[in-house]
């Protein structure tokens, strides 16, 4: 397990009180001196996901490069939130410019940094699913295999949520969406193969690759650490359920992502040069139907009369998940 | 020092003497030779202080110059035809932005029919995205319009686009006079930029603009321009006494003194019409030119002032909108409002077609006739046209027009031969 092993934990919702640990294991998180680099003010909904990974993976980001860091943000809902006219809830140097092309433009402000004899300054890309998995992922491509000096950060929130929820290739199997509504004989997004980004990532044998989630935010924090202390192209990313999109309650945004966790839909992992050389197990297996109840835009497969084809084959994913990335390995301190 | 060298490999000398400090490129004809030379002189040391990247895609290159120009580096890259086009999104974002970033076009056609020569259609395509358009007239003023370029742009925050017409330019080998380090030094400072990402003072670069202030913003950007217009005699008066030779400014008149017949033209075209103005003024003929350097912004007042009382104007232009005619044309028909001073549109040289002497000669002799059609097809092969239009009446599945025709020129010319 990744993040510094924590003996304690509460029955049911694995916190734990940071009074119990270390200094050094304390979360930024947990810093009432923490930088706040996405201050309060945006417009996110209540319960986002997006805003909440942001702001975890950026305050870590800030601590370890000591507040020296640029960040270049694609099209998307973290970017239209964050700075609607007049404002800017940015606490840092930071910049849009396209949908596609965060990655390109942090390659840029790294070259200028190098150039300009400034290898303290680090450069974080980041954006939606849609905008990494889709749309930026040519810019995204090239920025691996130069091997730039960037960390992209991709919020998947499974959509394009800013937009109005449309589909991505993000989108999970029967998923409902605006573009993939539940009607006809297989209602919601379709069963593919999927496309992931981090194996996608590895294939490129960058330095650094891995998930989180915001239900587990000092591996998140750990995660980024890491990435921030190597050099190279590197990728963290991070599960961000969307309330709205998802159609589930504000208040669950952090257990439906642990559920994702604990079903196997979303396995947590570390890779270095395109070898996994970590991964979270799972503490308590759930089944996937756990997950789907709580988001609407699964509400169809459990209509009556529903067809249990579909809620079967989403178990086989996490069931393929558990077994290729062996999620249910012996877990220590559990 | 007077230097035979191709053009492209002057303009990379003359780029490297700006000290650019990110250079991005993807490759496409007739623009290679350029970002060729850049990277062999980064990597052989003899350009340093630069970062040269090769990136992915044309979008991606002027990507990577839109985060190098924010990040307060001095960024460059060149493109042609297609390329540009692929980028077209990244182009409006650098002028929305406010980032001087230098580009070089080596002007080509836009397929289909995909073709690699000559004709102004890529960079009119981005002619409204903000950027400063300069247009080369010589080998020369290739490689000196983009010190010119940098310092407008720096200037006004500004991007601009130095077009140099593809092959009659960019492959062309002619002397030119190369200036000097420390020339380039003294004309143009570091860049200081207006807004830059530092994070000892962290800015929101590139936030929404919702409908309270987006006319504003947008009023900004012509009002730059606008400012372009001041600024570019001034800048080009002071690269010729630095310099010692002319480049740049807003257009050039030729033998337009007392001239009835004016004709305009973007480019290396201006060459061979000067040629023909001279044959024809030494038949009697009143006759001059003026070259447009400055498209963007759009010199009017120069432009006015210089066709002054002529009888008529004549606009050759390599570029075509199809559905109205030309495009260069609309802006000289601005510049004519409230006068009665008729206009003509040739549409010439499109996809490398060459504009010969005498067919020159043979259009302005027909407007001084007073027998030229507002819009004319310079050379146009009426008899393929015919056959295409035929072939097209009489079968549904009339098939490619592309290959169509070029089987036709065969078998036409097989009937010649
Ligand atoms: C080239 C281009 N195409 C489409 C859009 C419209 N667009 C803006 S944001 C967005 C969705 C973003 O989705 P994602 O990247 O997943 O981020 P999210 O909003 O879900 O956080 C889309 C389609 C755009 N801005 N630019
Ligand atoms: S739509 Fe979703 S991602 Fe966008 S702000 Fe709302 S909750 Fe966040
Ligand atoms: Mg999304």
């Amino acid at each position: 397990m990744p993040a510094p092993l924590i003996k304690f934990y509460q029955t049911g919702t694995f916190t734990i009180g940071n009074r119990l640990l270390d200094e050094e294991a304390l979360s930024v998180q947990a810093d009432e001196l923490r930088p706040n680099v996405l201050t309060s003010g945006h417009r996110a909904c209540q319960g986002c996901g997006e805003a909440l990974g942001a702001r975890y993976a950026l305050d870590a980001a800030m601590r370890a490069a000591g507040d020296q860091i640029i960040v270049a943000n694609a099209t998307g809902c973290l970017e239209v939130f964050s700075t609607p006219y007049p404002e800017s809830s940015w606490r840092v140097a930071w910049m849009h410019s396209l949908f596609g092309n965060a990655a390109a433009v942090a390659t840029g402000i790294a070259a200028a940094m190098k150039v300009k004899g400034r290898p303290n300054v680090r450069v974080i890309a980041q954006g939606g699913d849609g905008g990494t998995t889709d749309i930026g992922l040519g810019c995204l491509s090239g920025m691996f295999e130069r091997n730039d000096d960037v960390l992209y950060i991709c919020y998947d929130n499974e959509a394009y949520m800013n937009t109005g929820v449309q589909r991505s290739s993000a989108t999970p199997p029967a998923a409902r969406t605006a573009t993939t509504p539940a009607v006809g004989s297989q209602p919601g997004n379709s069963f593919g193969h999927g496309k992931s980004i981090p194996l996608i990532a590895m294939a490129h044998r960058i330095p650094y690759a891995a998930t989180a989630s915001v239900a587990d935010l000092r591996d998140l924090e750990y995660k980024i650490n890491k990435a921030m202390r190597i050099h190279g192209a590197r990728y963290v990313h991070v599960h961000v359920p969307c309330p709205l999109g998802w159609g589930a309650d504000p208040r669950d945004t952090v257990r439906v992502a642990r559920l994702a966790i604990e079903t196997g839909l979303f396995p947590l992992f570390e890779a270095e040069f395109g070898n996994i050389t970590d991964k979270t197990s799972i503490r308590h297996l759930k089944p996937v139907e756990e997950y789907l109840r709580l988001q609407k835009r699964f509400a169809h497969l459990f209509h009556s009369g529903a067809d249990q084809q579909w809620i079967i084959a989403i178990q086989e994913i996490a069931n393929r998940n558990i077994r290729e990335f062996g999620l249910l390995a012996e877990v220590s301190h559990a | 020092m007077l230097k035979q060298v191709e053009t492209s490999r002057a303009i990379a000398e003359t780029v490297a003497l700006c000290r650019p400090e990110v250079i991005c490129a993807y490759p496409i004809t007739p623009q290679t030779h350029i970002v060729e030379a850049l990277a062999e002189m980064v990597g052989a040391g003899q350009l340093q202080h630069c970062e040269f990247i090769n990136v992915e895609s044309e979008f991606a290159a002027l990507s990577v110059a839109i985060g190098a120009s924010a990040a307060g580096a001095r960024a460059y890259t060149a493109t042609a035809s297609q390329g540009l086009l692929f980028m077209a999104e990244a182009v409006y974002n650098a002028a929305g932005l406010g980032l001087p970033i230098v580009m070089t076009i080596g002007n080509r056609a836009i397929g289909a029919p995909i073709n690699i020569w000559n004709d102004h259609s890529d960079s009119m395509s981005m002619r409204d995205a903000g950027w400063i358009q300069l247009y080369a007239e010589t080998p020369q003023e290739s490689a000196d319009l983009h010190i010119l370029a940098f310092r407008v742009a720096e200037e006004l925050s500004c991007p601009v686009m130095v077009c140099v017409d593809g092959f009659v330019l960019t492959h062309s080998y002619e002397p030119v006079d190369l200036v000097t380090q420390g020339d380039v030094d003294a004309y143009l400072p570091a860049f200081e930029p207006r807004q830059v990402l530092d994070p000892a003072d962290p800015v929101s670069i590139g936030a929404m603009v919702g409908p309270e202030a987006f006319l504003e913003v947008r009023y900004l950007a012509h009002h730059k321009q606008l400012r372009a217009l001041e600024c570019i005699p001034e800048l080009s008066q002071e690269f010729r006494e630095r310099f010692g030779h002319a480049s740049g400014g807003l257009l050039r008149t030729y033998r337009t003194e007392g001239a009835e017949t004016i004709v305009v033209a973007l480019g290396s075209v201006n060459g061979t019409i000067q040629e023909v103005v001279d044959d024809l003024r030494r038949e009697g003929s009143a006759i001059g030119s003026v070259s447009v350097c400055c498209y963007r912004p759009f010199p009017l007042a120069a432009l006015r002032a210089a066709i002054g009382e002529a009888k008529r104007v004549i606009v050759v232009e390599k570029s075509l909108a199809p559905g109205i005619g030309g495009i260069l044309s609309t802006d000289v028909r601005t510049a004519l409002s409230h006068t009665s001073i008729p206009l003509f549109t040739a549409i010439a040289g499109l996809g490398g077609r060459a504009i010969t002497k005498a067919s020159l000669r043979g259009l302005f002799k027909g407007a001084e006739a007073g027998v030229l059609d507002a819009l004319t097809f310079l050379d146009l092969h009426t008899e393929l046209i015919q056959r295409h239009l035929e072939r097209e009446s009489k079968r549904r599945r009339s098939g490619p027009p592309a290959e169509n025709l070029l089987a036709d020129i065969r078998l036409l010319a097989a009937q010649i031969g």
